[in-house]
């Protein structure tokens, strides 16, 4: 008995780090990660609902229903969320709208990340005016009041979905940059980043393969959390009028377009609010468990 | 006296760092000769400008605040330091490596031992990634780690001290480098594995013949490795001479405090405490006048306090910067 459980024990070490590759080992860390695994069914399941759900539920996001009995039907066999005030089909309208937020989130958050991530490393490993002059910018953007400018700008750009990718990512990259300039200033003194200047990189190659993967840990988290933060904005911007444009969906302007009937129909502000909160908490989760997952260092 | 070809030669090297309080002038006048193949041993206590000695042969000073500004290091006739960074590049791993005292911190954390081997292989080398990969596991192989493959997909931090500065060295020495500046690169370890890196380090000089720079503040390690030994005294080479000229007959007095202070075991035991160099280490603020080492000095004179010493050579290969030498 004794010797079945040294033995099982024994099994159970010898799948240590080194027999995965890179990718394995994270896959086989997330796994154990269990607000992670929390995160990663919200996201499957609300992934599921926009890309699987209209496959099976075919309905016309935006048909109306003529008539005043086609508008704010409650849920039925017909209209599963019920109808809005057009007398359009709920459900159908949240799998489209999904997948514009989705869209928007994604491209916005890791093009914001991807620039601050430049910005930073650029300032902190170089230093000196290149640091001023960078930051000094960044400081600048980070004291505009985001919400007039923002409306200013869909004006200037016009509306539209990359319209609001473009003002995302021009008021997003700001924190990932101090952040990892933050993080380069304390990386460039560590001892292998001297020990790669001996070897005889340049400083384009230490920077992106020895600083920038160094900072991907904390990258990773703000991307998963910018993902969640760039659909809420895009909520703001839509439920400011600005955002992505009637008859098109997302669960913004759905959110915006349901206030007016806030008391009437509550259900209209509850389904893309719950999609929203469900989105953003999902990322926020499992970017959280990808963070302790992709560093080597930590023993989980 | 060694008809050895000279591989490096740095001629009244000067490198200071400006800071807030001041300038710091960390080397001030060293110089230093190094043969092919030939191991040689730069000693002094912490903030005798060794390291900054290694890094500026390297090109490394960080700038600001440092800046070399005056002297010639040449390494095979030519000026290091008229060289562009570019340059500097291709010789910095391939023909000069450089080895570090923190091997807990000198690896990147984010990628395996091979990686970083290989890395350092690929810089300089156009091969293929599996020859790179090869040619890597040789090195792991090389340095006396077991089971290669196995090593090479592991991270730094499955990995100790002694095996990580042995993959240190297995990145300085993939070039097959003629010149390894190794700078207090066993400081960190504890004895035993100081010993097994030392002797690792001298044979693979004996089997790949590089000249080896070692920088150090404890005198067995190059006792045991150097063949020359050059004594740095706040920023200057007090005394140069053959390692066994230097144990045997020490000519400046700071050399022979430092080999008082080293407790024997052939003494008897007495109650008599260990002989200790009087004072401390001037600031680099305020260089004493005269002879830098005069206020601790205790043979010092009028003309220690007033005039600098030279260093002249006083039987051939010994070096001394002392107005009044110690007789051998």
């Amino acid at each position: 008995m004794a010797e079945k459980v040294i033995e099982a024990k024994k099994k159970g070490q010898k799948k240590s780090s080194e027999d995965y590759t890179y990718v394995g080992m994270v896959f086989h860390r997330l796994t154990r990660h269990k607000l992670a695994m929390v995160g990663a069914f919200m996201l499957i399941f609300i992934l599921l609902f926009v890309f699987v759900g209209p496959l099976v539920w075919r309905a016309n996001p935006n048909e109306q229903i003529e008539g005043l009995g086609g508008m704010f039907n409650v849920p039925s066999r017909a209209h599963p969320m019920g109808t809005d005030d057009y007398g359009r089909d709920v459900l159908a309208r949240m799998f489209f709208g999904g997948r514009i937020s989705l869209f928007i989130g994604f491209i916005s958050a890791i093009t914001s990340t991807l620039i601050g991530a430049l910005v930073g490393l650029v300032a902190g490993y170089y230093g000196g005016w290149a640091d001023d002059l960078l930051m000094r910018f960044t400081d600048a953007m980070l004291s505009i009041p985001v919400f007039p400018l923002l409306i200013a700008l869909a004006s200037v750009f016009g509306k539209g979905v990359w319209q609001i990718i473009l003002v995302i990512v021009i008021f997003g990259w700001m924190v990932d940059a101090r952040l990892v300039r933050g993080l380069v200033l304390s990386l460039k003194e560590q001892e292998y980043v001297e020990a790669a200047h001996a070897i005889g990189a340049s400083a384009n190659r230490i920077m992106w393969r020895h600083l920038f993967p160094n900072t991907l840990a904390v990258l990773i988290v703000s991307t998963t959390i910018g993902i969640g933060g760039a659909i809420i904005y895009e909520a703001s911007i839509s439920f400011l009028g600005f955002g992505v444009q009637a008859p098109f969906a997302s669960w913004g302007n759905m959110l915006q377009n349901a206030q007016q009937f806030i008391w009437n129909s509550p259900r209209l502000i509850i389904y893309p609010g719950l999609a929203i909160f469900m989105t953003v908490l999902g990322f926020n989760f499992f970017g959280d468990g990808l963070r302790d997952a992709i560093d080597p260092k930590l023993k989980l | 006296m060694d008809n050895r070809e000279v591989l490096v030669d740095i001629k009244n090297l000067r490198t200071f760092f400006y800071t807030e309080d001041g300038v710091v002038p960390a080397v001030d006048g060293i110089d230093l000769t190094i043969h092919r193949g030939e191991v040689v041993g730069l000693v002094g206590e912490s903030g005798c400008g060794k390291s900054v000695t290694a890094l500026s042969i390297m090109r490394l000073i960080p700038n600001p605040p440092g800046k070399i500004i005056g002297g010639e290091i040449f390494f095979h006739g030519q000026d290091l330091l008229k060289k562009s960074e570019e340059e500097m590049r291709m010789i910095r791993g391939d023909k000069i490596s450089m080895i570090f005292q923190e091997p807990m911190t000198s690896l990147n954390p984010v990628y395996t031992i091979g990686d970083q081997i290989s890395e350092a292989i690929t810089l300089h080398q156009r091969i293929d990634g599996a020859e790179a990969k090869k040619r890597t596991i040789e090195m792991i192989h090389l340095v006396g780690i077991p089971e290669p493959e196995r090593r090479f997909s592991q991270y730094p931090h499955e990995m100790s001290g002694g095996m990580r500065q042995r993959v240190m060295i297995a990145m300085a020495l993939s070039s097959n480098p003629e010149l390894l500046i190794s700078d207090e690169a066993t400081t960190a370890l504890d004895v035993t594995i100081q010993a097994q890196i030392l002797d690792l380090m001298r044979g693979l000089q004996k089997k790949l013949g590089m000249a080896i720079l070692i920088i150090t503040h404890n005198l067995a390690v190059v006792a045991e490795m150097a063949e020359t030994i050059s004594i740095a005294y706040a920023g200057k080479i007090v005394e140069s001479a053959s390692a066994k000229e230097t144990f045997k007959s020490p000519r400046h007095p700071y050399t022979y405090g430092l080999l008082q202070s080293i407790p024997k075991f052939t003494e008897k035991k007495t109650n008599e405490p260990l002989p200790a160099i009087e004072g401390m280490v001037p600031s680099p603020y305020h260089m004493p006048k005269g002879c830098r080492f005069n206020p601790r000095c205790p043979f010092a004179t009028e003309k220690c306090r007033e005039e600098e010493p030279e260093i002249l050579e006083l039987t051939p290969g010994h070096l001394v910067r002392c107005f009044y030498p110690i007789e051998s």
